[in-house]
């Protein structure tokens, strides 16, 4: 009896994998209204063969101007909306994306031997022709998916198997251990974090109080860029021209828009409020789940102690590095805000998750921002 | 969830028959096969739930966290489920909860990287007989709160113990209406602590060999401040552990030997608790300008002034007999003789000007304490501890008591 509805089960599995692929070959994505989809490939948003991932019809490679760090890892994404169903503008939050949506990540490194062994190095993002991204060189680790469902954002974090051809769901996350060759040659071994789905929404519940899980990246400021993968046009200007971007938006040139990190015509101090912006402001608002701690690192935010400026330290327990203030004009490393950016110290650094080695850069730019404050803490 | 009970059951088999044979001495080995299982189970937990964990000691290496309503977890005992996180390398915190209706009971946390468990935002939040632990003693580089609600409404932590923390062992930040009775703080830098919140009582509690061992603190900065805070029958003895926390955290400036310390907070009760061999002082009520923040850090709404503080028919005995730091140790010189020993009671003097009424507090905000033969002694904060005197005759009055917490919802019943 057993043996006989296992068969049954197996065969009908297989018939609804059939169906389901004859089915996307004209529809693209297929959006997953319910349940936790075990494969990425449940999705069809992009899948891997011949050395190159390639993307599904309708899937839309996009990038941010100051991303998030995530040990280095680089990354692909990706927006699908049904069709005809725009995303609405939304000048200061990420916008409101229909029911159907699907926002992905890819998270890959370039590997430093021919066979994968934990060895990594810095490396400039892919950019994506024709909906085709070459993975020469590169291992992909993880795809995390975020899905606008009827009754809001589900996170769902997939692993990429041994053999690269697929990603599998690890709801309850995972550690990688890798080892990262710096440019100036040195190496350090590193636990590098797949986060578990409520860690997602550790950071995509951007209202602590709602727990809504939400999009980060996709923000007007984010996207307000020279699009990586339509030349010669605006990000924003090629989601709306697609059809993906609708609502109170005539052109990028009046949106908001935030710094480039590395981009050295830009001024120190909107370089610096980018990347704080980028890597904090979704916990540290005032509304977020670091509120407990008063800082508020939105760009919105005037410098005073608020953004950290002579401000005590809440709740840091070892994450105040046994210094006094976040921001000491001037003082760099006596400021705690360095340290916890600067530390990999599971107890004390920033953020709590999704970073086990420093941002040599990133700290770097908070650090030159620091030092061009003027003042001092009395 | 069935499943993951009968496979939890079948862990606890393994777990006893692997303890079986175990010389007594040998602790035994964590399991790390279990991460995986227990994060799955909160991930599925259904409102309602009772998350069991069997005996045994499991390993983690990065932090558990539950975003469902309405669970329980719990374990067979505080000394007989033990959740080790001396292997994490990720994750802020041993379990984060962000969910209401949350219960964790008879299991122990030991050796998280940073807080034991934290409760970010919540109503009715139960902590009963949990262990936080840092095995290793007081550090500096132990975790910095051991049982942690911030922003949770309605609270019972009954029952625990902690040990070792880097900040406080009990830390309730930010919340309203709170109980926390019949636990033991230990070893910690501030054994109890609660902190910009409205309406706790702390009874019955054990606060020995902490830095300090209970604190009712107001810090800027912050969405509310807090007052109304009753702390009696409580048992607060030789808190003369080292300060051990590090500089820039709120409790790194609390000299050991500190029995009960009020900081900027208002409408405090201390009484009927046995305060005893606290080095510094049984006592101590302070602004926040005697805690080492900066002026240019704090929003012009805070009030830093501790008000209506009243402590009153207290045991207390055997303090200030050797205090923490050199200004202390001189004034004790100076006033009593080296011999000597501070009064039972240190205030630091600042007062709100804005709300004196002909130079005076008015009488409603005063500190007041009618304790028997407790001193006062004012450090003159103000001027720079330029006339440090005593003063047991100007705070010689009574506020009215405090009206008790009750707690909603059942919780403690």
């Amino acid at each position: 009896m057993k043996t006989l509805f296992r068969h049954t089960a197996k065969i009908s599995l297989a018939l609804a994998a059939l169906l389901l692929a004859a089915c996307s070959e004209e529809t693209g994505p297929v959006f997953q209204a319910e349940g936790f989809p075990e494969h990425l490939s449940d999705w069809r948003v992009l899948s891997t063969h011949d050395g190159v991932l390639e993307l599904n019809k309708g899937v839309v490679p996009y990038d941010l101007a100051t991303p998030l760090f995530s040990d280095y890892a680089l990354k692909l994404r990706t927006v699908y909306l049904p069709k005809g169903e725009p995303a609405i503008y939304n000048a200061e939050d990420a916008f409101d994306f229909p029911v159907g949506t699907i926002i992905t990540k890819t998270f890959f490194f370039p590997q430093t031997s021919a066979e994968w062994d934990g060895n990594v190095s810095y490396g400039e993002e892919r950019t994506v022709h024709d909906g085709v991204m070459p993975l020469q060189g590169v291992r992909l680790i993880e795809t995390r998916v975020l899905a606008r469902r009827e009754d809001g954002w589900i996170a769902l974090p997939y692993v990429w198997n041994e053999d690269q051809t697929d990603a599998v769901l690890k709801r309850a996350g995972e550690v990688v251990p890798m080892t990262l060759h710096r440019p100036d040659g040195r190496a350090e071994a590193f636990p590098y974090l797949v986060p578990n789905a409520n860690q997602c929404a550790g950071c995509h519940a951007t209202n602590n109080t709602t727990r809504a899980i939400h999009p980060i990246g996709p923000k007007a400021r984010n996207l307000n860029k020279p699009s990586t993968f339509a030349a010669g046009m605006n990000q924003l200007d090629e989601w709306r021209l697609l059809g993906i971007l609708a609502g109170d938006f005539t052109n990028a040139a009046a949106a908001p828009k935030n710094a480039v990190w590395g981009d050295e015509t830009a001024s120190v101090d909107a370089r610096a409020r980018a990347y704080l912006d980028a890597n904090c402001s979704h916990c540290h608002s005032d509304v977020g789940p670091a509120d407990t701690s008063g800082l508020d690192l939105r760009p919105s935010v005037a410098l005073g102690p608020k953004l950290g400026f002579c401000k005590t330290p809440i709740a840091a327990g070892s994450g105040s590095g046994g210094r006094r203030f976040d921001i000491v004009p001037g003082e760099p490393d006596e400021s705690i805000t360095l340290f916890r950016i600067e530390t990999t110290a599971p107890g004390a650094m920033m953020p709590e998750l999704g970073r086990a080695v420093s941002h040599e850069e990133g700290v770097e730019l908070i650090r030159q921002w620091i030092d061009e404050m003027t003042g001092s803490c009395a | 969830m069935m499943s993951f009970r009968m496979s939890a059951a079948t862990l606890s088999l393994l777990a006893l028959a692997a303890c079986a044979k175990e010389t007594q001495k040998a602790e035994e080995p964590a399991d790390a096969s279990y991460q995986d299982q227990l994060q799955t189970a909160l991930l599925d937990a259904k409102p309602g739930d009772v998350i069991e964990i069997p005996e045994g000691r499991f390993s983690f290496d990065r932090s558990l966290s539950l975003t469902v309503n309405g669970v329980t977890i719990k374990g067979a005992g505080m000394d007989k489920t033990v959740l080790s996180f001396k292997g994490q390398v990720a994750g802020a915190e041993g379990l984060l909860v962000t969910a209401n209706d949350f219960t964790v009971e008879d299991l122990a946390i030991e050796d998280t990287k940073g807080d034991g468990i934290k409760v970010n935002e919540g109503e009715n939040i139960v902590f009963r007989r949990v262990r936080v632990e840092w095995t290793g003693g007081p550090k500096t580089e132990n975790g910095a709160y051991g049982l942690y609600p911030v922003q949770t409404k309605n609270v019972l932590i009954e029952e625990s113990h902690v040990i070792g923390a880097a900040d406080a062992g009990i830390y309730v930040g930010q919340s309203q209406n709170v109980v926390v009775r019949n636990n033991k703080a230990e070893r910690n830098v501030a054994g109890i602590e609660i902190e910009n919140t409205f309406d706790a009582d702390v009874y019955d509690n054990v606060a020995t060999e902490n830095t300090g061992g209970i604190l009712v603190f107001n810090m800027p900065n912050l969405k509310q401040p807090g007052a109304r805070t009753r702390v009696f029958k409580n048992k607060v003895y030789d808190n003369n552990t080292k300060n051990f926390g590090l500089p820039g955290t709120a409790v790194s400036n609390i000299p050991a030997g500190s029995g009960v310390v009020i900081n900027s907070n208002d409408y405090v009760e201390i009484f009927d608790n046995d305060i005893t061999g606290n080095k510094t002082a049984n006592v101590i009520i302070a602004s926040v300008f005697s805690s080492g923040l900066s002026q240019e850090g704090m929003t012009g709404d805070f009030d830093p002034y501790p008000e209506a503080i009243y402590v009153h028919d207290n045991r207390m005995s055997d303090g200030g007999k050797n205090p923490d730091g050199l200004d202390f140790q001189a004034l004790k010189v100076a006033m009593f003789g080296p011999l000597g020993a501070l009064p039972d009671v240190i205030v630091d003097g600042y007062v709100d000007p804005a709300k004196l009424v002909d130079g005076a507090v008015p009488e409603e905000l005063r500190i007041c304490v009618q304790n028997g033969e407790a001193e006062v002694l004012d450090v003159d904060g103000p001027n720079d501890n330029a006339k440090p005197r005593l003063a047991t005759a100007e705070h010689d009055c009574a506020l009215a008591p405090l009206a008790p917490v009750v707690l909603a919802n059942g919780l403690g019943e």
